[in-house]
């Protein structure tokens, strides 16, 4: 059977629900560190919008919208996590000692920048590569 | 140090690269890096010349106690030189001997790399460091023993003396540990500088017992040493190198290291000098029986290393004096005649010595440098194997014990070894013209710089021995001793007892020699009859009763129905939890429901309901989504107990988990119900099981509180130290990092493994 539906509906839903769950998704990794929220969490929602995206569009154009193959996402994530003990050990710490850096910002604002930040983004992409092999391999082994 | 030590494998990572741009040369060019560091060595020889021992340090793991330091002695300086001398030639030689072969650029990379695992070795101080160096050699040595690997024997050798030496090698990594504990230090140099007596500590015979597997199985002992002869699979190269200088004497290396202090347990020396002995006298005899000139050497190695084992059980100064000359004079004649070997094997297409003869017209330097070798083997004057085989009559002679069989051991080996050189220099180059495939000639230049080089330092030491005996022979000596030596290496000791048996074996072993063409046949035939009882023959044995049990736990444990899996894990798990909650803690039922509210009952009963109807429809379809309505329950259990983030994160997980099932579920046959009342009633009961065990565990740990809870701690750090007010965010990605690093690389591992499952199955369709 073919995974695509073509009800109207689901289409023009998907293509409005899908760039906010994204937006949702940044928003929940970012305050991750102080409200609800992180990059388990987060790479959950993008992954769930991009199986929306999938169940209305098919797998193949899942894959080219997200450009990159699942797979490297994945491994992008595992890059990410282990790059967020490079500062500690640069310093000779134990590895994955959190470091933080305040960026000003125009304002009076300030961005709060860190390797948890980091890591937690490295989670983010290994959960939507993860959940991404499993849907569009799964998918792409119907057709 | 380290970068002499690791130079090898960082030449290794290039060696392709070269072999490409150097073309013909290559063995030249890679063989500046063994020269170099030749010198290298050379130049500690001032320094350690005294009997002194210099300790390099360099830290690597300091929190597990192991290091990268390196100790230069007599003993590991001797080794070293060996290993990069010999190494000079070989690379040199493969280039010649090679010359053209397709993976002529993998023989080099195994084969350097091969070179920096042995200088590891025998420099390394620390145990745990010269244990990987030691599993390194073995591994590269599977490699370059399996380097014709399109050819099924080759492989079938490699695999078997990778078997060998690394169940050995187990076994030693237990022994240095068990010896680690005995000394308290996984430094060598401390444990030799210890006073303790070890001879006397209860865990001395278990140690002695797991180390001397480990040495006895990698320098090819009796009754492991039937691996040796088969790796001359190898190309000649590696077996010039591995099994003459190298690989093989990493065991008596080892043993020889840890003479001072193991020596003083009387099992230490009555082990060593039985199976010395043993395989001293098991080499000589096959060595004397076989008829390939390749088979002849290795069991003339194998002769040489029972005879190193025998002189450190003997142990006297004598000994150890003995063993060093032995020692060097074999490196330095044994890797010249591998390379002979192989030259006569590469110009005339055999390796047949009864195909040869009368080889010394047309391959005249090839002949020169081979009888010289040769001669050095058979211990004649005046090259230095004639010194080391009067040490070792010497040293047999006023053993502390056993000395009258372990002279008549050494008589008889020595005449049977008599008999090899002659096989391995007589039989080639003089008598009849022999009948070979190819026309000879001369060796090339690379094939013969090695044997040359070789072979006129062998007759050098003879006629000078005081030049190498001051350099590094009598810090060596000092070293496998412990204690400070006394002697003076010369050719001519007089009219004595060791030089009437060196002439009485050397008559036996010209009477053997020409009686040779006709008791080889017969040796050969009584062998064969006798080797479906000899070691190699339980070896295939311990193999296939291995490949019995695989086969018969997989096919119990692993038989692919994954319903059994669940149940077994299941059961076993609940089981182990509940008996050890039931004996540790008893039964105590204490549930206070007064304070529930109507909601919470709601959600229970949504639960339970949802569970017996997932586990009770015979529609699939039915079953996922009442699965999913029971994650939902859970995910509002969360949020009614304020953890909003499992909440969410229960929620999405169940919302994709409900997904991928659909979508696995298409794929799936019509249901049909396979299982028998039984089987359903069993599973049932260890479901049951399953959930009230937990049940207990849960209501027992509101209970009980053996220590106070860890979350007040997070709760006033993680804004201050983390800079975070989300404490479950702030353990998983700053407090406990570390645990959700590993757990996205088992998210991973996971992922690729059903991406390589897809892939198979997708392949599987595409194939006609």
């Amino acid at each position: 059977m073919k995974m695509k539906s073509n009800t109207v509906i689901l289409h023009t839903a998907a293509l409005f629900i899908m760039p906010l769950q994204l937006m949702f998704s940044i928003f929940l990794l970012l305050r991750g560190h102080d409200e609800p929220g992180g990059g388990f969490i987060a790479g959950l929602v993008a992954a769930s919008a991009f199986v929306l995206y999938a169940f209305s569009f098919g797998a193949e154009s899942t894959r080219k919208l997200l450009r990159v193959a699942p797979r490297d996402l994945l491994a992008a994530g595992l890059l990410f996590g282990l790059a967020s003990t490079i500062p500690s050990l640069l310093s000779g710490q134990p590895a994955l000692t959190a470091h933080w850096w305040e960026v000003p910002l125009p304002g009076d604002g300030y961005l709060k920048l860190s390797t948890p930040l980091i890591f937690d983004i490295g989670v983010y992409l290994a959960v939507l590569g993860t959940i991404m092999i499993f849907v569009v391999g799964l998918m792409e082994s119907d057709e | 140090m380290l970068l002499a030590v690791l130079s090898g494998f960082l030449l290794a990572a290039f060696a392709p690269l070269l072999t490409r741009m150097a073309g013909k040369s290559i063995g030249w060019l890679l063989a500046v890096l063994p020269a170099s560091l030749t010198v290298y060595f050379a130049s500690f020889i001032p320094q350690i010349q005294g009997g002194d021992a210099l300790l390099i340090e360099y830290t690597w793991m300091p929190g597990l106690d192991i290091s990268l330091n390196f100790l230069l002695d007599g003993l590991s300086l001797v080794f070293a030189l060996l290993i990069s001398g010999i190494g000079t030639f070989i690379l040199i030689y493969a280039g010649s001997y090679l010359k053209g072969h397709p993976n002529l650029n993998r023989f080099y990379v195994i084969m350097l790399c091969f070179m920096a695992s042995m200088l590891g070795l025998v420099l390394s101080d620390n145990l745990i460091t010269l244990f990987v160096f030691w599993e390194l050699t073995s591994i590269t040595s599977y490699m370059l023993i399996g380097f014709n690997h399109e050819d099924m024997d080759a492989r079938k050798c490699a695999l078997q003396g990778l078997f060998v030496t690394v169940a050995g090698g187990l076994a030693l990594m237990a022994g240095l540990i068990l010896l680690a504990v005995m000394t308290g230090s996984y430094s060598l140099h401390e444990i030799l500088n210890s006073s303790e007596a070890l001879g006397s500590h209860g865990l001395y015979t278990a140690a002695l017992i797991c180390i001397l597997a480990g040495t006895f199985t990698k320098s090819a002992q009796t009754p492991f040493h039937f691996w040796l002869p088969n790796a001359m699979a190898a190309p000649t190269p590696v077996s010039a190198y591995l099994h003459s200088a190298t690989m093989v004497k990493a065991g008596v290396y080892l043993m020889a290291r840890l003479n001072p202090a193991m020596s003083d347990g009387e099992l230490w020396g009555q082990v060593l000098m039985l199976f010395g002995g043993a395989t001293m006298l098991v080499g000589a005899y096959f060595a004397f029986s076989s008829t390939g000139i390749k088979k002849v050497l290795a069991y003339s190695t194998v002769m040489a290393l029972g005879t190193l084992t025998l002189l450190i059980g003997v142990g006297t100064e004598l000994a150890m004096t003995a063993f060093v000359c032995f020692l060097v004079a074999h490196s330095l004649y044994k890797g010249a005649l591998f390379m002979i070997a192989g030259a006569l094997d590469h110009e005339t297409g055999t390796k047949d010595i009864t195909r040869m003869g009368g080889l010394r017209h047309k391959m005249p330097m090839t002949a020169l440098f081979g009888c010289l070798a040769a001669l050095s083997l058979a211990g004649l004057p005046p090259l230095f194997g004639f010194i080391a085989k009067e040490l070792l009559f010497e040293a047999v002679l006023e053993a502390p014990f056993w000395s009258t069989a372990a002279t008549l051991a050494a008589v008889v080996s020595a005449m049977l070894v008599v008999g090899v050189a002659g096989l391995v220099a007589v039989k080639p180059f003089f008598g009849k013209p022999g009948n070979t495939p190819k026309d000879p000639h001369d060796a090339p230049l690379g094939m013969l710089a090695g044997p040359a080089v070789l072979s006129v330092i062998a007759l050098l030491f003879g006629l000078l021995p005081f030049i190498p005996q001051n350099a590094v022979l009598l810090a060596a000596m000092q070293a496998v001793y412990g204690q400070p030596i006394d002697t003076y290496l010369s050719l001519w000791h007089g009219i004595n007892l060791p030089l009437m048996l060196s002439g009485v074996s050397l008559l036996a072993g010209i009477g053997l020699l020409t009686l040779w063409p006709r008791l080889q046949p017969g040796l050969y035939a009584v062998n064969t009859a006798a080797s479906r009882f000899g070691p190699e023959a339980g070896y295939f044995k311990v193999m296939e009763g291995i490949t019995h049990i695989a086969s018969w736990q997989t096919r119990v444990l692993q038989n692919g129905v994954l319903g059994m899996y669940l149940l077994i894990m299941v059961a076993i798990t609940f089981g182990l939890t509940g008996y050890t909650l039931i004996t540790r803690y008893g039964l105590h039922l204490s549930l206070q429901l007064g304070d529930s509210h109507f909601y919470e009952w709601g959600i229970a009963l949504l639960l339970v309901v949802s569970a017996v109807f997932a586990s009770s429809t015979h529609s699939r379809l039915g079953s996922v989504a009442s699965m999913g309505v029971l994650g939902f329950a859970v995910a509002l259990t969360f949020i009614l107990f304020s953890a909003p983030d499992l909440g969410i994160t229960q929620l999405l997980v169940e919302t994709l988990t409900v997904i991928l099932l659909v979508l696995v579920l298409f794929k799936l046959p019509e249901f049909v119900n396979l299982s028998s009342p039984f089987e359903r009633y069993r599973d049932l009961t260890v479901a049951v099981f399953a959930g009230v065990v937990m049940v207990l565990v849960v209501l027992a740990t509101l209970d009980i509180q053996y220590f106070e809870s860890i979350s007040s701690y997070y709760i006033e750090n993680s804004a201050p130290l983390a800079y975070g007010r989300n404490i479950v965010n702030v353990i998983l990605v700053d407090y406990r990092a570390l645990d959700t690093l590993g757990e996205i690389f088992v998210l991973s591992l996971a992922a690729l493994g059903v991406l390589s499952m897809l892939k198979l199955k997708a392949e599987d369709q595409h194939k006609p």
